[in-house]
């Protein structure tokens, strides 16, 4: 079989047809500079053996996040995901990771995405929740698409605690979907009063638990706002084992949770694939996006399940569905449903409790070091130090020296001088004693 | 009383002052078993020819528009937990909302029931 079917008679019978001299010219809207002149220069095809070394060696300039002591969180988690996750996810019935077309031909499929819905409504605190989606910068976007459509308003305001990512991503959608994204100042002590901004055009009002400084705050009181000015309350969540340990955003009176639910059973991935989660009450169940999986009986009777509220969906619904997601992160969500049920609800809240502990330790070690200060008096498994020098310095000089140290703001927050001595710093289960020592000493010696 | 229809099958029911909405036999038919109705808000001001309310099936989910302009007096609270009755009785207990009659001269451009029953046949 050849795999290039095109001979040049029929390139230029295609080119002819649609007018252009040459496929160079189909490019001509791509910047001069961004375009490639000529071939790559790349080596002669080499043995797989040669390769394998090859791509080791590059590999091996990483400072790997699981071979040294790291504290980087910032939205993306390390925590230890059993062996056991990983084999079972691997199983043929379920490594195709994609909701089916036909989907009620996959029971088994259907069936965990049941479960996984239940465990994310139940962890948020809220009525229902869908079978995930791409990631929680994507779902924080959808989730204020969301609330304008339920509001029929166009502003959302988003808490400069919200991470930079999730911000960015609002604000693309923002721009070409048409809405206003009024981004308040990065607030690196969550002291930012947002209820007093809501107005009669506000559609909701997004902000982030614990926050990207690490700040928890009990949002009842902003929900109480919300509601009054008839707009909802979004609660973002990017670390989910926190839920095991503070007061869900659904008792808090959110109206929709958009979250990352990477820290179940998720590895770092290098960033991506993720898993979005959103959740919300049932009232707005019609202006949810993504799919949803429904619990019925078939005609004999007997338990089965159906993807549901499809007509909310593109391919029913054409211009007017929810969303143009069509689809969800099937084996990311797969691989948190089973670390979730393996771990069961005293698992979950004692993984919750050691991650905080572990964050206690680390905070109390690292705030006895001269030049650093902790500015959160609340905290999950994530802090803020501020350091007497700028942090992405440190942190280069802390690689060298094997330790990733966690997050400069200024990289989260370019161009904002007064954010660049602090330092984004997370500790999990996997963070031991002689890291958060070797941490510390390090910092001394970088600092003094 | 004056019984109108529109080309995206809505119907329309006007007793001096107030105009009762609903979906023809025809729409209902083409639906198939309707699963939710989304009617608008009491107040509402609905504008001719613009979406006021929503009908989801168990294959689709159809914007219903308001057949004249006016503002929404009451709706059918029925429908929520009874959605079947939009394909039960149409004309009658499956109503959608009410409303005021704002531009009377509206009506005149719409179907009576001979003028609908023949641009149903039309459309084969």
């Amino acid at each position: 079989m050849r795999y290039l079917p095109l001979t040049a008679a029929d390139r230029q019978a295609m080119l002819a047809a649609i007018g252009v001299p040459s496929i160079d010219a189909l490019f001509a809207d791509v910047p001069k500079a961004a375009r490639l002149d000529g071939l790559v220069d790349l080596p002669r095809a080499q043995g797989e053996l040669e390769v394998e070394r090859a791509l080791a060696a590059m590999a091996g300039k990483n400072l790997v996040a699981g071979a040294v002591p790291s504290f980087i969180g910032a939205g993306v988690y390390r925590h230890h995901v059993p062996a056991s996750v990983e084999h079972l996810i691997q199983r043929g019935e379920f490594l195709t990771s994609y909701t089916p077309y036909q989907p009620e031909i996959s029971q088994g499929t259907l069936q965990m995405l049941f479960e996984f819905q239940t465990q994310i409504a139940l962890l948020t605190g809220m009525e229902v929740a869908n079978a995930s989606m791409y990631d929680g910068a994507t779902a924080c976007a959808e989730a204020v698409m969301m609330a304008n459509r339920v509001t029929q308003r166009k502003k959302a305001i988003l808490s400069g605690g919200l991470h930079p990512h999730y911000r960015e991503v609002t604000r693309t959608h923002a721009r070409f979907v048409g809405f206003q994204a009024k981004l308040a100042e990065p607030d690196p002590e969550a002291r930012e009063d947002l209820a007093s901004q809501i107005d009669g055009a506000t559609s909701c009002v997004v902000v982030q638990s614990p926050g990207a400084f690490g700040h928890l705050r009990d949002y009842s009181a902003l929900a109480e706002a919300c509601h009054k000015a008839g707009a909802l309350l979004i609660v973002v969540v990017t670390e989910a084992v926190s839920l095991g340990a503070v007061k869900s955003p659904g008792a808090m009176g959110a109206d929709i949770v958009a979250g990352e639910g990477q820290s179940l059973g998720n590895a770092l991935n290098f960033g991506g694939p993720h898993l979005g989660l959103f959740a919300t009450r049932e009232r707005y169940v019609r202006q949810m996006p993504g799919r949803l999986v429904g619990e019925t009986v078939d005609a004999d009777g007997r338990r089965g399940w159906v993807l549901t509220l499809s007509t909310r969906e593109q391919h029913i619904r054409r211009e007017k569905a929810t969303s143009n997601i069509c689809t969800n992160s099937g084996l990311c969500a797969l691989a948190a449903s089973i670390h979730l049920a393996l771990l069961g609800e005293a698992g979950f809240t004692r993984l919750a409790a050691l991650n905080h502990a572990k964050a206690v330790a680390l905070a109390e070690r690292l705030a006895a070091v001269p030049g650093v200060s902790v500015m959160n008096d609340t905290f999950f498994n994530e802090f803020t130090l501020r350091l007497s020098k700028p942090s992405a310095g440190v942190v280069e000089r802390l690689a060298r020296k094997k330790i990733l140290a966690g997050v400069p703001a200024s990289r989260l927050y370019p161009g904002k001088p007064a954010l660049k001595n602090l330092l984004l710093v997370a500790a999990t289960e996997t963070t031991t004693e002689a890291d958060t020592s070797a941490f510390a000493t390090a910092l001394a010696r970088v600092l003094s | 009383m004056t019984l109108k229809y529109t080309k995206d099958h809505e119907w329309v029911r006007v007793d001096g002052a107030t105009a009762v909405v609903g979906i023809s036999d025809y729409a209902q038919t083409q639906l198939g078993d309707v699963v939710y109705v989304e009617v608008p808000e009491v107040g509402r001001k609905l504008e001719q020819g613009k979406e006021a309310a929503v009908v989801e099936s168990v294959k689709a989910a159809s914007e219903v528009y308001a057949p004249i302009s006016g503002e929404v007096t009451a709706v059918n609270a029925e429908l929520a937990g009874e959605p079947g009755r939009v394909n039960a009785d149409p004309m009658g207990e499956g109503w959608f909302f009410k409303m005021t009659v704002a531009k009377p001269k509206e009506l005149e451009a719409l179907m009576d029931e001979a003028q609908y029953k023949a641009y149903v046949e039309g459309l084969g």
